[in-house]
């Protein structure tokens, strides 16, 4: 187990070290400083102009040498320190983060566990019946093949254009602020819906079909013909099947978390809800390299953070990784 | 598997699990690829086995079906820009107009032809989708052949690599990459896609290679002296066609998904329209609040057909070469 978890540490640590210096090298080698564009919108008089520059260049912390920078980026973002926005000038991005991902994680949280677990249960359920498999099956396909945002885009017009029962965008009525009422509560979860129903149907089809599959191969391997010539029944031969077929789900929620996280973030596009997917179109729009590099960096951190808890969901369930197999001694 | 990914041990490479993880819309999951038993050809057996493939694939209605779709929309993308050679962006009709038998699709809210942008906009998914998934595929497949045939320390510094990859979200890599680029063309988009979207592919036929080389015939190619490139080309891949082949497959469709959605933030080319950045245009400019439906169906329709028809395809595909999984 110990072996197990040092490889895991290694791949954080280079991940980490990688993800980090890609995203400190965005704004430095993007063609155009954003500084300029900066700029360009407050139209001022010239000589204006260049004190303001070299202000705002040094408030950034873009006069020094390269490797200084790469230096102190390290020491800052140890410190919270993410910089600060051009797009909300001058709010800190971390601040600007902190506002947006609770929406984010309020959207991802139920729609993984929650497509998880009913997408394995109906995939197994389906498997090797003639009848469901065939109708219920290209359903599940059209599903994993949806674009997220194509799905919420169909979800918003029918829902919030045509039968007009749900809000079309945003986090909560435009007259409410946050606060501890029912109605603020009513308000917020008929907003969330939408957009968890469109991340929640397009997973639930890829997971249903991958445990479909996997239940599959399970039934058709030694040690079920083994049990079925024993003479044991149907339903504990799939028990055992559905166990074995559940570790490569896990794998494969962490291998997905990345285009997950991406699916959430167009979602979020398509019913304006101000998570950091959000963020992420104001970034681009506004030319806001601060922003996009703090929500990047955001991003990773869930993504790693996630994949460690599924690593040690994995030691709580495969009793391999606990004996030291760590796989492949063939 | 001396590489430091999950103990999948008993479970080979479970790429039905790590199957897709390129698509930007298909999480993991879809598409079968049963992992385990490749079958060696042998090479009298070919011929009488080409043709019994041929035949269980003419029969079997999912790929009848699924290449049929795919035609289908090729075609579209084909001849509807030679039919009709104007300028998909060209403002060329009504504003707004409802599908009709001029406007096939409607117009848009400048009174931009729908149809024009949609058969446009398929030809770049069809390059996306080859390119990118080629690309993919190429460095998916090289990486897991050497990591698989080599072993020891190649192979883990390989895996460490995929697996870097594999856990950075790279899609966000790629927004912040083509944030990058002022001018962006569907070519430069594909190659981004290709460079990020092949690890799943790398572990799963590093798993298939590793199972192979232990076989007899390996070892008598290398007793006989075969350089490795050889013995990888000449004995391995031959017998993993039909894997490679669908990897390809499952690659090409995470490559189309993943389109859509750096098109559909607005990152996509900056020279031409796609399918993407149709649905972009269409709720930038609230075809939804307007209820102009005929403006991001069609896009989202279209992905999706092609997509979906790929993945049932690859299914179909997989009873095929793997005789153990048909029920007749």
């Amino acid at each position: 187990m110990r072996r197990y978890f040092a490889r895991k540490f290694v791949i954080y640590i280079v991940t980490f070290w990688v993800a980090v210096t890609l995203d400190w090298m965005i704004p430095r080698f993007m063609p155009g400083n954003p500084v300029d564009g900066m700029l360009a919108r407050m139209s001022l008089q010239p000589e204006a102009a260049n004190t303001m520059m070299g202000y705002f260049l040094s408030a950034f912390g873009l006069d020094k040498p390269i490797w200084q920078q790469y230096l102190n980026f390290w020491s800052a973002l140890f410190h919270g320190d993410l910089g600060i926005s051009v797009w909300l000038f001058p709010q800190p991005v971390l601040s600007i983060i902190l506002n947006a991902v609770w929406y984010t994680i309020a959207l991802l949280a139920p729609a993984i566990i929650l497509s998880w677990i009913t997408g394995n249960w109906f995939g197994a359920w389906v498997a090797r019946r003639k009848r469901l498999d065939n109708s219920v099956l290209p359903i599940g396909y059209i599903l994993t093949a949806t674009p997220y945002m194509w799905l919420g885009i169909l979800l918003a017009w029918l829902f919030g254009s045509v039968l007009v029962i749900l809000p079309l965008s945003g986090a909560y009525s435009y007259g409410m602020s946050p606060s501890l009422t029912w109605d603020f509560f009513a308000s917020a979860f008929s907003h969330w819906l939408l957009p968890f129903l469109s991340l929640y149907l397009v997973m639930f089809g890829g997971w249903a079909i991958g445990m479909r599959n996997m239940i599959i191969y399970e039934l058709e391997s030694d040690y079920s013909h083994y049990l079925e010539a024993l003479g044991a029944p149907q339903s504990l031969v799939r028990r055992y099947a559905y166990q074995n077929a559940l570790l490569p789900q896990l794998t494969g929620l962490a291998l997905a978390l990345g285009v997950i996280v991406a699916g959430a973030l167009v979602t979020e596009v398509v019913f304006g809800y101000p998570g950091l997917g959000y963020l992420v179109l104001q970034a681009i729009q506004n030319e806001d390299y601060f922003l996009l590099q703090g929500v990047f960096l955001f991003v990773i951190i869930g993504v790693l953070l996630a994949n460690f808890i599924i690593d040690i969901v994995y030691v709580a369930v495969d009793p391999r990784t606990r004996i030291g197999m760590t796989g492949g001694n063939r | 598997m001396t590489g430091a990914d999950r103990p999948d041990a008993t479970h080979p490479p479970s790429p039905v699990a790590a199957v897709d993880h390129g698509a930007a819309g298909a999480e993991v999951a879809g598409p079968a690829f049963t992992p385990g038993a490749v079958p060696v050809l042998s090479a009298g057996g070919q011929h009488r086995e080409l043709r019994e493939m041929l035949y269980f694939a003419l029969r079997d209605k999912r790929i009848l079906v699924g290449a049929t779709i795919i035609l289908l929309f090729v075609a579209i993308g084909i001849a509807g820009p030679v039919i009709d050679q104007q300028d998909p962006l060209a403002y060329v009709g009504p504003l707004s107009a409802p599908p009709s038998a001029a406007w096939w699709f409607g117009t848009t809210t400048f009174g931009q032809d729908v149809f024009a942008q949609f058969a446009n906009g398929l030809q770049s998914t069809f390059i996306v989708g080859l390119l990118g998934g080629g690309l993919a595929a190429v460095i998916g497949i090289s990486v897991g052949f050497v990591a698989g045939y080599k072993g020891g320390y190649v192979d883990e510094i390989l895996n460490l690599v995929t697996n870097v990859i594999l856990v950075i979200p790279t899609l966000a890599v790629l927004i912040v990459f083509a944030a990058y680029l002022q001018a962006r063309g569907v070519i430069i988009e594909a190659v981004f896609i290709g460079l990020t979207s092949w690890p799943w592919a790398a572990r799963a036929i590093r798993a298939q290679t590793f199972s192979l080389r232990a076989r007899e015939f390996v070892d008598l190619a290398s007793l006989s002296g075969m350089s490795s490139w050889k013995i990888i080309f000449q004995e391995i891949a031959p017998n993993m066609g039909s894997y490679l082949f669908m990897t390809f497959i499952l690659l090409f469709g995470g490559a189309v998904l993943i389109a859509a959605t750096l098109d559909f933030i607005g990152l996509g080319p900056t020279d031409g329209i796609s399918l993407g950045t149709m649905m972009n245009n269409a709720v930038l400019w609230s075809a939804l609040q307007l209820g102009m439906w005929w403006w991001f169906i069609p896009p989202g329709l279209g992905i999706t057909a092609i997509v979906g028809s790929l993945y049932v395809m690859n299914v179909g595909l997989d009873e095929i070469f793997n005789p153990k999984l048909r029920d007749i």
